[in-house]
């Protein structure tokens, strides 16, 4: 992975003595809560409910081992015991107090880690797939552009007032994981007729309040210019995107005022005199990026393993693990393997400190020392020998790592929600506690196969809930806490954004809402078709029909009525 | 008579930012004598008058554009453009293209919401004076310049990327 040379470090150095200074002039009253709030957001400090949240950067959900146990020490030392990993690829503490920031940064700067523009209106934290570099279906490895525009993003002195969050995501890979469709740039690195290596360039996808997939404006950027052009594409939104109104402020609304044919026309003109220019990448710049993404000192193995396969056919619970958690790898003998941070009783993408010890351990010792981060909120070792699954398997379990439930209902993406977070209409983290509760069966789950549930706490959609198979979002009515359903979303190269199926349920309806779902497309469904494909074939109608066909007690029992 | 901060240093303000009341208009309000900064809708609806005087400068709001002066900025000593609020960053690409596109060389400055925080993506991106605002010490601004010593990217002080500028090695 990418390593800090002398000026990375300079650069993040400065940082923390600016931030520091930043923290105590506002504590002297020096600076007003106005003038500090998009400082601190841009440092990745967040108000929340009950205290500051700090987000912190892994760069296209790329960690070391030693990174992970910094997170532990933070968790330990100036948090609760946890961390919570987010969709963008981030990890977020939500009990930090102002005063100690500073002092977290200079521990984070120790294993080359910063918390810079995590947040606030400018170019976040960059995004690609979890799996670039062993990905059977990769095309091209999407790291060395990442770190390339990480590098170019980082206190872009033009760019850090825009009218709203900006987010870029790569994929490199014939599937989508980075979920280019909806973000503010998408890039696909792609070959051409001639065999050259360029970017496909989306922009304007977006959830929140007006979910949209991307559009093309160009099909082939030859990769020398990807800054430069998305120089021309910032400096049109930071000039013509909409200040009046926050909601509008997404580059999605300028490129749907415009039309995207037109946007794209005036990026291209915008890019005229600045193509070629300084801002080329260099090959040799390339070259020395690329070098930080070299394969490992992978071993020379077979495809096939007795004891592996032994394992698999004794053992259920192993080879229900291995059919969901265990993804293939473009190496011989090699395996990904997803730690599962969607345990039932945990809220999604929690892991507490001594979990991630742990797993930097079974980093070392498994998978050269290495991990990521999936924006599904699940943990990857992406280079694990066949041999080493059985141990690695027992190992995880051991910590609660190792819920066979990756793709399905219950590997939920969730916001942190109305527990903690001030935007939230509702709470997000209970429902999906009660949801994994009433999915406790594995093989019914298993029968259910591949399906993505989101749950957004509100319309700005963290949850990601436009493109789950199963979307929830938060609402607010009459100042109590509801939730809408929608259903037919999807990501990767299929995405769409879902369809509501009608009036909104109170937070105890809600098993009992997806358990319908889930009855229709079991009596529905072809054999091995995808509850999407489902949905997709029959509409929501049939889905709707049923849900609201008879009521839904919307009362808990308390106490013994329980037992009743 | 008001400091602003010029090439890093605390200078006295030579300039006078002249702005329009809602009831002048601009084609016959009358421009004081002396050295003065007057808006963009000013100067172009009085251009005959004021391009002659030498001591008219010209200051954009942040939804006007650079190229309004295209013909202007060879004669022009003051550029300001001014920020309604430090969060609007709109500023920032009209300075560049300003100093880029238009090859501006004279005096650009920052007026309006102006505060140590932003000054140094203002000087990076062409901005060499700064009202800061009254309110706040400006001897204390100056230092938001300098908070860093070197940058990734290419803008207008620093025409090429880290990348062109040095050899970068693995630590």
């Amino acid at each position: 992975m990418y390593r800090y040379d002398q000026h990375d470090h300079l650069i993040i150095k400065e940082r923390i003595a600016q931030y520091r200074d930043q923290v105590r002039r506002r504590l002297a009253d020096e600076l007003t809560e106005e003038e500090f709030l998009p400082l601190r957001l841009q440092n990745g400090l967040y108000m929340q409910r009950h205290a500051y949240m700090l987000r912190i950067a892994v760069p296209y959900g790329m960690l070391s081992s030693d990174q992970l146990r910094k997170f532990a020490f933070i968790a330990k030392n100036f948090d609760k015991g946890y961390g919570h990993f987010t969709t963008r690829q981030n990890i977020q503490f939500n009990w930090i107090t102002l005063e100690q920031t500073p002092e977290i940064l200079e521990h984070l700067a120790s294993v080359e880690m910063h918390a810079i523009q995590t947040s606030g209106n400018c170019m976040r934290n960059i995004t690609s797939d979890e799996f670039a570099g062993v990905a059977p279906d990769e095309i091209i490895d999407t790291r060395p552009y990442a770190e390339i525009l990480r590098q170019w993003t980082t206190f872009h002195p033009e760019f850090a007032y825009l009218p709203r969050k900006f987010k870029i995501a790569i994929n490199g890979s014939k599937e989508d994981r980075a979920a280019i469709a909806v973000h503010d740039i998408g890039l696909t690195v792609v070959y051409n007729a001639s065999g050259e290596v360029g970017f496909q360039v989306m922009v304007g996808g977006g959830m929140g309040r007006t979910p949209i997939l991307g559009s093309v404006i160009r099909e082939f950027l030859p990769w020398q210019h990807v800054i430069t052009y998305l120089e021309a594409i910032l400096r049109i939104y930071n000039e013509y995107g909409r200040r009046d109104n926050k909601y509008k402020a997404r580059i999605k609304i300028l490129v749907k005022a415009l039309g995207a044919e037109q946007f794209a026309r005036q990026v291209e003109e915008e890019w005229a005199d600045l193509k070629d220019g300084p801002g080329t990448v260099t090959e040799a710049e390339f070259n020395r990026i690329a070098a930080y993404f070299t394969s490992p000192q992978y071993q020379n193995l077979s495809e096939q393993d007795s004891d592996y396969l032994s394992h698999l056919a004794q053992n259920k619970a192993f080879s229900n693990w291995v059919r969901r958690n265990v993804k293939p790898h473009k190496v011989a003998g090699y395996r990904s393997v997803l730690l599962s941070l969607k345990k039932p009783g945990v809220p999604p993408g929690d892991a507490t400190a001594e979990q991630m010890e742990f797993i930097a351990g079974l980093a070392d010792q498994y998978s050269f020392g290495e991990l990521r981060i999936t924006h599904e909120q699940n943990l990857v070792l992406a280079d694990v020998r066949l041999t080493d699954l059985y141990p690695l398997w027992e190992a995880a379990k051991a910590q609660g790592l190792a819920t066979p439930n990756i793709g399905l209902l219950t590997d939920m993406i969730c916001c942190p929600g109305g527990d903690f977070c001030s935007l939230a209409n509702a709470k997000s983290i209970p429902i999906a506690l009660e949801i994994t509760e009433r999915f406790d069966n594995l093989d019914y789950l298993h029968d259910i196969g591949e399906l993505e549930l989101n749950i957004s706490g509100c319309i700005n959609a963290c949850g990601h809930h436009h493109v789950g198979n199963i979307g929830i979002l938060g609402v607010d009515k009459d100042g109590s806490e509801w939730y809408q359903v929608s259903i037919g979303g999807a990501q990767g190269i299929n995405s769409a954004i879902g369809k509501i199926i009608g009036p909104s349920f109170a937070a105890a309806q809600m098993p009992e809402v997806i358990e319908r779902l889930i009855k229709v497309y079991l009596a529905q469904r072809f054999e091995d078709e995808k509850f999407i494909e489902t949905v997709q074939r029959i509409g929501i109608n049939p889905f709707k029909e049923f849900v609201y066909a008879t009521p839904i007690s919307d009362t808990v029992l308390q106490g013994e009525d329980e037992y009743v | 008579m008001s400091e602003i901060i010029k090439d890093g240093q605390v200078v006295s303000d030579e300039w006078v930012v002249f702005n329009l009341s809602p009831d002048q208009q601009p084609n016959d309000v009358e421009i004081p004598e002396g050295n003065v900064i007057v808006p963009l809708q000013v100067w172009k609806s009085q251009h005959a008058l004021l391009s002659v005087r030498n001591n008219v400068g010209v200051w954009l709001a942040s939804d006007e554009r650079a190229e309004e002066l295209a013909a202007d900025v060879a004669a022009l000593k003051v550029v300001a453009i001014h920020f309604p609020k430090f969060s609007d960053g709109r500023g920032y690409s009209i300075a560049y293209n300003l100093r880029s596109r238009l090859g501006y060389q004279g005096e650009l400055r920052a007026i309006g919401d102006v505060l140590r925080d932003q000054l140094f993506y203002m000087q990076r991106v062409g901005f060499n004076a700064f009202a800061t605002r009254a309110d706040r010490n400006i001897h204390d601004a100056v230092k938001g310049l300098s908070d860093f010593s070197t940058s990734y990217q290419a803008s207008i002080d620093q025409k090429s990327p880290l990348f062109r500028r040095v050899e970068r090695r693995a630590a």
